[in-house]
């Protein structure tokens, strides 16, 4: 089994190269000592060949390595009719083949047309240390990390020799460390009790899945209950290792909860902001709020309809449109029914709930009562590798800074613009702004607006999340309000400390509890919150609480 | 608004009497009449009027929280899907060995999960009279450590509108888990029969539908005779203004927790008649919709009146089925509408805008 696996990640590391943009691809230029030594590697007879790969080595060209891969797997030919160097591959009938120079496809040909550069036995062996030095010795620390990983998985002398090598001139602080892990792990199968626990030691800490199969292995016990691991030294070091790897991932682990977390609450705080503030402003609970973030979404869909060749600057389309959109509605929903039911709190609730039916049913008959999947930007999807125990997904990332910057742009406009400062004299006492000769009813719509317009903000978020659909925006309605209760009315801080700590709560009870019951522990939570603090987080104090 | 008692209790006879007439006719024409016969009612009328009335016995339990205690309620569906699983546990057990899988003990979905034994919460639903005890106190129970929590806070307005929907949200959460031994996403369903009596003859749906009548009938006068009460003048005082009754020396608490545990009860009373009559109870009967539906009954009917309440819950249920029979997508366009147009036009719903006509005649 061994050669095979070993010929197979061979390929990998091969493939991997190829793969590398700009290498392959790299303009091929008349001459030079890459292409002279190239031409030797083709007319050297085989007693020659050796000192022909070393010559190629020596150009240090980045073609170098899939070239002497090639040789080594023995897809290396030589066109018969113009001696061009290639890759060659089998295909259907003959071979397919890529010149070597400039990574041009030739198609395919006969099996005749090509001559291969064949190698011994003896040579291949100086050929695999040759590729190894010049994969560990590539300018690019990343290719370096590819190549240290790639060996730790098949470590016979010849690896371990140049990885040895390689330590003492390593720079970079991840190679080295790559480096350290596989030799250990190499020096844990050693027969030197000494070797094997400065191997274990050195494993301390180490997030490379294998360093915690092989300690977890030497803690093994056999069916009859004996330890396979015989030394108990070994064992006791293993086991501090083990412990101290275990106790490392259970940080990294709370740390990915404690992101999803953020990421969620990020969620709930777009989805409650804008609620904060005409609940806040007004006193009006505003049922049709998950309906324009709902609208934010289609809008999202819609413009990315209309540009299909951008999609990656489709989203910065979006958010202002989904703004006003939504923005626009609210506005319509204030003048056209709020502005009768001042005063009348429940029945705002039931007219604005109203609408939200409404505006379901015309996304409904505009767009079919199936979801619509909202592409993702290709800068928004992937993920950011911490390490190897912690990745963050970068969509949920984007959605955590946007929601700050939301966050922070909605308190500037509140803090420092004229309109922030209606807005928030309206809302301490509606009579005596009115006295002062603030035009209300104009606030009223204006906050009305505002509000909804983050709630299309929100929506084109929330599309890059979950599929888009006309029930979007229902399932938040009761958990946006929740984030209000428990956060404090008319406090965005309180909505924001409350949509995080929910969000986080959520997280940590999801694993114990399941995704349901969670949500259930949370809905009972806040009720039994409003008893001891009625009035949220973060109550407004003086004559404004006393509504 | 003003309470007036003469304008209302005028009502009261005639409105008591139709519905005793109904009661009586109603299976009548569906028993004795023969199908030929142009007065003959079906018994797909006969139960879907039956349904109707069950609706008007949980709209008349919303007015009276809402209505008279100005207690928005947004969770009664909550309470009328519980006294419905309380009768569908009962109809459940009354399956025995008829199932899919012949258990005479579990539930089809039990044998279907691997369940060995029942759960200890469905012993006692083979009994009938147990079934109905706890149809009256499940809703009963939780309404009374819910509306304790909230009042005791003074949890008002819309925050105790928004925590009532939580509540039968989460309700509906639970109910959707297998684990929680309700059949889940199915809910229950495939009831063979009440009481030794099979629930598909028409004699059976006939006199369901004669419970409901005579259910709606006493929750109407037992409602009336409490709305009159001293209890119930100090209820519409604390709609009216919460504070000024609470320095008065009443505790506001226990007055608003008597009306809400009451209406809770009805509602439940009300599930327990649904369900035998569709033949099904699932979570999505908690779902938040179907409890705003309920405000929109009574918002429609004219709440803090009893009767309107019971007219609004036929009415737009009429429209429904009408609706959802001829375009069916057009229902939420619909029921949208009448949200925003009765809040917007008629505040007092349809039995007070008559009323005004007659007054201004």
């Amino acid at each position: 089994m061994r050669p095979l696996i070993f010929g197979m990640s061979r390929w990998c590391i091969a493939m991997l190269i190829m793969m590398m943009p700009g290498l392959c691809n790299a303009v091929a230029e008349p001459g030079g000592p890459f292409v002279d030594a190239l031409a030797r590697l083709k007319e050297a007879p085989l007693t020659e060949l050796g000192e022909a790969v070393d010559r190629l080595a020596e150009t240090k060209d980045p073609r170098v390595a899939p070239v002497l891969r090639a040789l080594l797997d023995g897809r290396l030919y030589y066109r018969k009719d113009d001696g061009s160097v290639v890759f060659g591959d089998p295909a259907e009938d003959g071979l397919a083949i890529v010149n070597v120079l400039d990574g041009e496809t030739l198609g395919i040909v006969g099996k005749f047309d090509l001559k291969k550069v064949g190698v011994n036995n003896a040579l291949r062996t100086s050929l695999r240390e040759t590729l190894g030095r010049l994969e560990l010795t590539a300018d690019d620390p990343v290719q370096r990390l590819k190549a240290v990983e790639a060996m730790s998985k098949s470590l016979d002398e010849e690896n371990l020799e140049l990885l040895r090598a390689r330590l003492n001139t390593e720079t970079d602080a991840k190679v080295s460390e790559a480096i350290e892990t596989a030799l250990a792990l190499a020096d844990l199968s050693s027969d030197d009790k000494a070797v094997r626990i400065a191997a274990i030691n050195a494993l301390h800490g180490s997030l490379n899945p294998d360093a915690l199969n092989r300690l977890n292995q030497l803690l093994e016990k056999d069916d009859a209950g004996q330890y396979l691991e015989p030394d108990p030294d070994v064992r006791h070091s293993a086991q501090v290792a083990v412990k101290s790897i275990e106790s490392k991932l259970a940080v990294y682990r709370a740390a990915e909860t404690v992101f999803f977390g953020l990421s969620l609450g990020a969620v709930l705080v777009l989805a409650s902001i804008g609620l904060a503030i005409t609940f806040g402003v007004m006193g009006v609970i505003n049922m049709a709020h998950g309906e324009l973030m709902m609208l934010g979404a289609y809008t999202t869909y819609v413009v990315q309809q209309l540009m299909p060749g951008h999609l990656d600057i489709s989203l910065f389309v979006a958010i202002p449109a989904a703004f006003l959109l939504s923005a626009l509605v609210g506005i319509a929903i204030e003048r056209g029914i709020i502005r009768f039911l001042y005063g009348r709190p429940l029945e705002t609730l039931l007219a604005t709930f109203g609408v939200s039916l409404f505006l379901q049913q015309l996304v409904r008959t505009i767009f079919s009562p199936l979801n619509r999947s909202v592409a993702t930007p290709a800068w928004m999807s992937g993920s950011l590798e911490i390490n190897g125990a912690l990745s963050l997904t970068l969509n949920r990332f984007y959605i955590l800074m946007f929601c700050l910057l939301v966050f922070a742009a909605l308190l500037q406009v509140l803090k420092r613009s004229r309109i922030g400062l209606e807005v928030r004299a309206v809302a301490q006492n509606r009579a005596m702004a009115k006295a002062m000769g603030i035009p209300t009813e104009r606030v009223d719509a204006l906050t009305f607006g505002l509000g909804s317009g983050i709630a299309g903000v929100a929506g084109v978020a929330l599309s890059q999340l979950t599929n888009v659909g006309p029930n979007l925006g229902q399932s938040y309605i009761v958990d946006s309000f929740m984030v209000v209760v428990f956060g404090g009315v008319g406090n965005l801080w309180g909505t924001l400390i409350g949509g995080f700590s929910l969000g986080i709560a959520n997280k940590l009870l999801e694993p114990y509890a399941g995704a349901v019951l969670a949500k259930i522990l949370m809905l009972v939570f806040i009720i039994l919150f409003i008893q001891k603090r009625p009035r949220g987080l973060f109550p407004q104090k003086g004559r404004a609480a006393e509504a | 608004m003003a309470f007036s008692l003469l304008r209302k209790s005028a009502v009261d006879v005639p409105f008591l009497a139709v519905l005793a007439v109904i009661t009586v006719l109603v299976p009548l024409a569906n028993l004795a009449l023969p199908e030929s016969s142009p007065l003959h009612l079906s018994t797909y009328t006969v139960t879907l009027v039956g349904k109707y009335l069950t609706y008007a016995l949980l709209a008349l339990a919303v007015d009276l929280v809402w209505g008279y205690c100005g207690i928005l309620s947004l969770g009664h569906g909550a309470f009328f899907a519980l006294g419905g699983y309380a009768m569908g546990m009962y109809l459940m057990r009354q399956i025995g060995e008829r199932g899919v899988y012949g258990n005479p003990v579990l539930p089809d979905f039990m044998v279907f999960l691997n369940w060995q034994e029942l759960p200890w919460y469905w012993y006692g639903f083979d009994h009938f009279w147990f079934s109905l005890l706890v149809v009256a106190l499940a809703p009963g129970l939780l309404a009374y450590v819910f509306g304790w929590l909230a009042f005791r806070s003074r949890v008002t307005g819309v925050y105790l509108s928004i925590i009532t929907q939580a509540l039968t949200y989460a309700l509906m959460l639970a109910f959707f888990r297998n684990e929680m031994g309700f059949g889940g996403n199915n809910g229950l369903t495939d009831f063979k029969d009440i009481l030794g009596f099979n629930l598909q003859s028409d004699s059976t749906r006939a006199a369901l539908f004669a419970a409901s009548a005579i259910a709606l009938m006493g929750a109407y006068a037992a409602s009336r005779l409490v709305v009159e009460s001293k209890l119930g003048r100090v209820v519409a005082a604390i709609r009216d203004a919460e504070n000024r009754v609470r320095f008065l020396g009443y505790r506001v608490e226990q007055f608003k927790l008597w009306v809400f545990v009451f209406s809770a009860v009805l509602a439940g009373i009300a599930g327990a008649l649904y369900v035998p009559q569709v033949g099904i109870i699932n979570p999505s009967e908690f779902s938040p919709l179907n409890s705003l539906e309920i405000v929109v009954w009574v918002a429609v009917g004219g709440r803090g009146t009893l009767y309107g309440a019971v007219v609004g819950a036929v009415l737009v249920n009429y429209a429904k089925t009408v609706f959802t029979g001829v375009l069916p997508e057009m229902w939420l366009f619909a029921l949208g509408a009448i949200f925003v147009l009765v809040t917007l036009l008629l505040p007092e719903g349809l039995t007070g805008f008559w009323r005004r006509k007659e007054q201004a005649a």
